[in-house]
């Protein structure tokens, strides 16, 4: 079970926690304006790393707060937690070409 | 020879380590009585009690006795206390320590263990190869054989009473857990005391030592024995050490996050009836963990080595020297390590009479050769047990040379024996390690899998990391400890010289190739030979996890502690690869059973989950409400009147409704408060409908998708102002609705000006329905203006109501005039008998939600999550027109032109009426295409709800049907059960379908 330090309440358990999934995928601005297999991409192709990957998370059983995680999915390491709407500071991953893919 | 013996299950070896003979203790097996004493597990006295057969084995009902002393025991599991309300199936009888009175039955056998009639099974053993049931199962269908399988299946057999034990559950934070109070384990804690690390020690056996207890070994100038009695008393003054016995760590999760349980009171029997906690489940998160776990002997694998009397030289010994029992009068040794010599001395120190040591080595020549030969034991090198004598216990053993890598040659000598201490080495206990994601490499010269690389913050040592002499215990413990963690070695303590001698290396002998595999066991709980391994291999089974699980092989109740290896090895040898090839099938929690009670603590019963009243709750209570639990509220179903069954309760009050008036409890109906200057914009996302151009005071019906075009909810939303809007979702929904509108808010529109507020238990409702409602609700305390013309259907008023602030909606969900009122939640008793009182003259009627159901399937209302499945989309529902009105985007509105959500065969929403008046349609029945369908056939769509209609005196349903859109007045076929009715396809709406009743 994991540790995660909430960035409004601190550090808990895990199963106060829900994991909602890939961090970073963007809602299309106009869905209309997509093909199906794009719109398909946007819903179910996500990155899935071996390695880190990043996450959004809400801590449902305290604050309901989102925020992003980037978690090693090997280890399990969490390498940062960073506010919704911003993007992680630490070296070592090309967050764009994440982002990039993400959308491509 | 005869070996039998006059038996006094009190005479005991002199010098025994851990028992009392002084103090005896009685105990039944099977029924019969036996006599034992202090410090014994059941194991030891049965063994003391000579009863050899404990156990039968799973698929061939073999006699079995017992294989070892510890954990790893997989043919002495036995039913504990049975039908008494402390009952345990599947217990070792190896762990459990003996108190007065206990009461263990055999398993897997009739009538008992000793004589079982299922044991004519393993006459025909060939015919049940490895899943043998999958293979063979098969004509006429699996239902033929499953009766029998079912009674055949599983070891112990479910309680039947409740569990008369109580449970609990605590939380502990530590520095620095240490798994295992053996050598190791007691050095490492050793060298943390009087540090300012938080120290937690514990240990699975009822006390610490280990291996030590059952050994005779020096360390420096004490006995073993007297290292574990001083190294526990300089333990127990270190204030930042705390040690915990009888508590096995089962479970190795993230982030050093381990799960175990203590075994409070189990010691103590049936005669805990005082209420005291049987076991504690432990949620432990240390900083650093410390896997001191020890290791597990191998078996030998050689035709009949499952036969009671042979045991694994570990267990002989731990039964000698710990419990003072001799396992047999006279033995032999039978070895590939040096290891296993000591079992020799041990037991001719003893006065066994110690037959043979047979070593499968050829050129051997060290320390411990030496000894055996000066203490006169005639020692075999290089041969093998070729094969065993005796059936329910072993007579003697005829043994042949080894000529290497398993092949034998011709039997040169038979050796009477009562008992063969086998030893193939020693497999660390890597469970743990495994779980926590530990990375294991074979290690060549052990011939065993040791840790490797593991992420999590953690130490393996003595012999769980493959360090198997005492010295290295000591070492690791005392000295690599302290380092790892970066705390300073205390120059006190030294590593003691202790009783080692130079060991010749030990030899693979992973099983005997030249001789009958179908009798040469691997895993002795479910019967996996290596005739069932070779069997994988020619079905070419190469992963070693579908090996696994074709051949059962691990997956008995000890989970492979002894038989993981061995067949990995076997594996490996008949594809020809290494064994770190092969692989290792991965460790998952529990590494030991644990008690299901454990992991329920207190949380049982009423406590198992909170419990939601709705305010006026009592009244209903004394109102012959029939209590149900809905998603957490207590809700009535109907309210009986006396001598009324439920279809008598439920006809009355629909009729009432649909007649005169009644009244129903909507408290929990789902009430999302949601307001900002971007309130509008953001739910005309949310909704499927059109939000922006409602009206303040208007009410209208919504869908919510979800961006899979799925329908998510429904509910009837409302404007309050022009920036304020209150969402009604179902009941079940409200907090999920909450959560998943706040999620878009935050992660994806964080720039809308926007709050949500789930408001759902601020608000009591009472919804007053039927053509009378209106003439009920004027007689109401109230500034409200509730007449027709001035407050029509779907619109909203605030004001005062029995003297409270309150919001009135107009919305039904029965087909008739309805007002729903609601006042904060504390007046909603109040607000309750005000309206009972005031609809008295019009004999108001009380319903509840089975009623309500009725109402809404005549009017062909949906129920989200009943009518709809995790497929359907708003076209199913009809809602093609009105989402073509909608000119911008909605959440999930471009997943309804894919190909797949436009198709014209879908199952659709549609009413249900049955041909013949006299038939019920089956809720679940699937609609088919003939009245004698041939059976597999296409399912055409089923039926989501049914009731019978008080009100049309006949079956109605509604249900997802192929293409149901084009078929209106179609007739059809519903199949269930092996029966099949005519229904016809009608407009979900079966009563007042123009919906005139709703206006008055």
């Amino acid at each position: 079970m994991l540790r995660i330090n909430c960035p409004f309440c601190g550090i808990r358990d895990e199963e106060e926690f829900d994991c909602g999934g890939e961090a970073h995928v963007t809602r299309p601005e106009n869905p209309a304006n997509l093909s199906d297999d794009e719109w398909s991409h946007y819903l179910f192709n996500k990155v899935n790393t071996k390695g880190i990957l990043l996450e959004r998370w809400r801590h449902t059983y305290g604050c309901r707060q989102w925020f992003n995680m980037a978690r090693h999915t090997v280890s399990h390491e969490i390498i940062e937690i960073y506010p919704m709407g911003s993007f992680p500071s630490f070296n070592g991953m090309n967050v764009e070409n994440v982002v990039k893919e993400v959308e491509a | 020879m005869n070996l039998s013996k006059q038996i006094n299950p009190l005479d005991r070896v002199t010098n025994a380590h851990r028992v009392n003979p002084a103090k005896p203790i009685s105990f039944k097996f099977d029924g019969k009585t036996y006599v034992g004493c202090e410090g014994d597990t059941l194991a030891s006295a049965l063994l003391a009690n000579d009863v050899t057969v404990v156990g039968r084995s799973f698929k061939l009902h073999r006699p079995r006795g017992l294989m070892s002393a510890g954990i790893e025991e997989s043919n002495a599991l036995i039913q504990l206390e049975s039908g008494s309300g402390y009952d345990e199936p599947n217990a070792r009888a190896t762990l459990i320590p003996l108190y007065e009175g206990l009461n263990a039955k055999g398993q897997n056998s009739w009538p008992n263990v000793n004589r079982d009639v299922f044991s004519v099974l393993s006459l025909f053993h060939r015919m049940f190869p490895a899943s043998f049931y999958y293979k063979s199962m098969m004509w006429p269908s699996w239902h033929f054989y499953e009766g029998l399988v079912r009674k055949m299946a599983g070891l112990g057999k479910l309680p039947e009473l409740p569990d008369k034990q109580h449970y609990e559950k605590q939380n502990i934070h530590c520095d620095v857990l240490i798994c295992g109070g053996g050598a190791s384990g007691l050095a490492a804690t050793l060298a943390l005391a009087h540090t300012d690390k938080k120290v937690l020690l514990v240990d699975a056996q009822e006390e610490f030592g280990g291996s030590l207890l059952g050994e005779n070994r020096s360390i420096g100038s004490q006995s073993g024995l007297e290292w574990v009695e001083n190294t526990l008393s300089q333990l127990q003054a270190a204030p930042n050490v705390t040690m915990l016995s009888r508590t096995m760590i089962s479970g190795y999760y993230d982030q050093n996050f381990l799960v175990g349980s203590q075994r409070v009171t189990n010691h103590l029997g049936r005669s805990n009836e005082n209420k005291k906690i049987r076991e504690r489940l432990l949620r432990i998160r240390a900083e650093h963990v410390v896997l001191a776990t020890g290791a597990i002997e191998r078996p030998l694998v050689f035709p009949n080595n499952d036969r009671p009397g042979i045991m694994l030289a570990s267990g002989v010994q731990c039964y000698l020297n710990r419990y003072g029992v001799k396992a047999g009068q006279r033995a032999v040794v039978v070895c590939n390590n040096d290891n296993a010599y000591r079992v020799a001395f041990d037991m001719a120190n003893a006065g066994v009479d110690v037959a043979a040591l047979i070593d499968t080595r050829a050129s051997v020549n060290g320390p411990f050769q030496s000894k055996i030969k000066e203490m006169g034991i005639p020692l075999y090198a290089g041969t093998m047990i070729r094969k065993v004598h005796g059936r329910r216990k072993v007579k003697a053993v005829s043994i042949a040379a080894h000529n290497g890598d398993g092949h034998l040659g011709k039997t040169i000598k038979t050796i009477e024996c009562d008992l063969v201490a086998m030893s193939a080495g020693w497999t660390p206990t890597i469970h743990l390690y495994s779980q926590a994601g530990g990375q294991l490499s074979f290690n060549d010269e052990l011939k065993c899998f040791v840790p490797n690389r593991c992420d999590q913050n953690i130490s393996v040592i003595g012999a769980a990391n493959g360090r198997f002499h005492l010295e290295e215990c000591l070492t690791d413990g005392l000295h690599v400890v302290p380092k790892t963690l970066g705390t300073t070695v205390n120059p006190e303590l030294n590593i003691s010289a202790c009783d080692e001698f130079a060991e010749e290396p030990s030899e693979a002998y992973w099983y005997t190739k030249n001789e009958n595999s179908e009798k040469q066991w691997l895993d002795f709980q479910y019967d996996v030979k290596v005739s069932d391994i070779e069997l994988a291999n020619r079905e070419n089974f190469l992963s070693i996890e579908h090996v696994k699980r074709f051949t059962t092989n691990g997956m008995s109740v000890d989970q492979g502690k002894t038989s993981n290896v061995n067949a990995l090895a076997v594996m490996a040898e008949l594809c020809g690869k290494k064994i770190e090839q092969v692989g290792t099938t991965k460790f998952r929690p529990p590494y030991h059973p644990v008690t299901i009670g454990a992991f329920a603590g207190r949380d049982i019963r009423e406590n198992y989950s909170p419990r939601l009243e709705m305010p006026a709750h009592q009244w209903h209570v004394a109102n012959g409400a029939h209590m149900e639990d809905m998603g957490g509220w207590q809700r009535p179903e109907y309210y009986l009147q006396s001598g009324e069954a439920e279809e008598d309760a439920i006809r009355r009050e629909v009729l009432a409704v649909r007649h005169s008036v009644g009244m129903f409890d909507g408290s929990p109906l789902g009430k999302i408060e949601v307001k900002g200057p971007d309130a509008a914009a953001f739910l005309n996302r949310i909704y499927v409908n059109n939000v922006e151009s409602l009206k303040t005071g208007f009410a209208r019906y919504g869908l919510m998708c979800n961006e899979n075009g799925v329908v998510m909810d429904d509910g009837v939303f409302v404007r309050l102002s022009d920036d304020h809007f209150l969402l009604h979702t179902t009941s079940s929904g409200a907090s999920r609705i909450s959560l998943w509108m706040e999620e878009w808010l935050q992660c994806e529109w964080p720039n809308l000006q926007v709050v949500i507020c789930n408001a759902t238990t601020q608000w009591a409702n009472v919804t007053v329905s039927g053509p009378k409602a209106r003439d009920v609700v004027a007689l109401l305390a109230s500034d409200i203006d509730f007449s027709r013309e001035s407050f029509p259907h779907m619109q909203v008023r605030i004001g005062t109501v029995n003297g409270v602030d309150a919001r009135v909606l107009r919305a039904s969900f029965t087909g008739e005039i309805s007002y729903e009122i609601s006042v904060p939640a504390r007046y909603g008793q109040g607000l309750w008998e005000a309206i009972y009182k005031a609809g008295e003259a019009y004999g108001i009627t009380p319903y509840g939600i089975e009623s309500l159901l009725v109402l809404r399937t005549e009017k062909g209302y949906l129920h989200i999550g009943v009518d709809t499945d995790g497929t359907t989309n708003p076209l199913d529902l009809g809602w093609g027109r009105a989402i073509a009105k909608k000119e911008v985007d909605f959440i999930g509105r471009r997943s309804l032109s894919r190909p797949n959500d436009t198709r014209d065969d879908r199952f659709q929403f549609v009413g249900i009426e049955v041909v013949n008046p006299s038939d019920s349609l089956p809720v679940g029945g699937h609609f088919v295409n003939s009245a004698n369908p041939i059976i597999p056939v296409k399912t055409m769509g089923y039926v989501t709800s049914s009731y019978y209609s008080p009100n049309l005196d006949k079956c109605i349903g509604l249900g997802l049907v192929e293409g149901a859109s084009a078929r209106a007045g179609e007739e059809t076929f519903v199949y269930s059960n092996g029966k099949t009715i005519a229904v016809k396809l009608v407009q979900p709406s079966h009563f007042d379908s123009k919906g005139e009743r709703l206006n008055g």
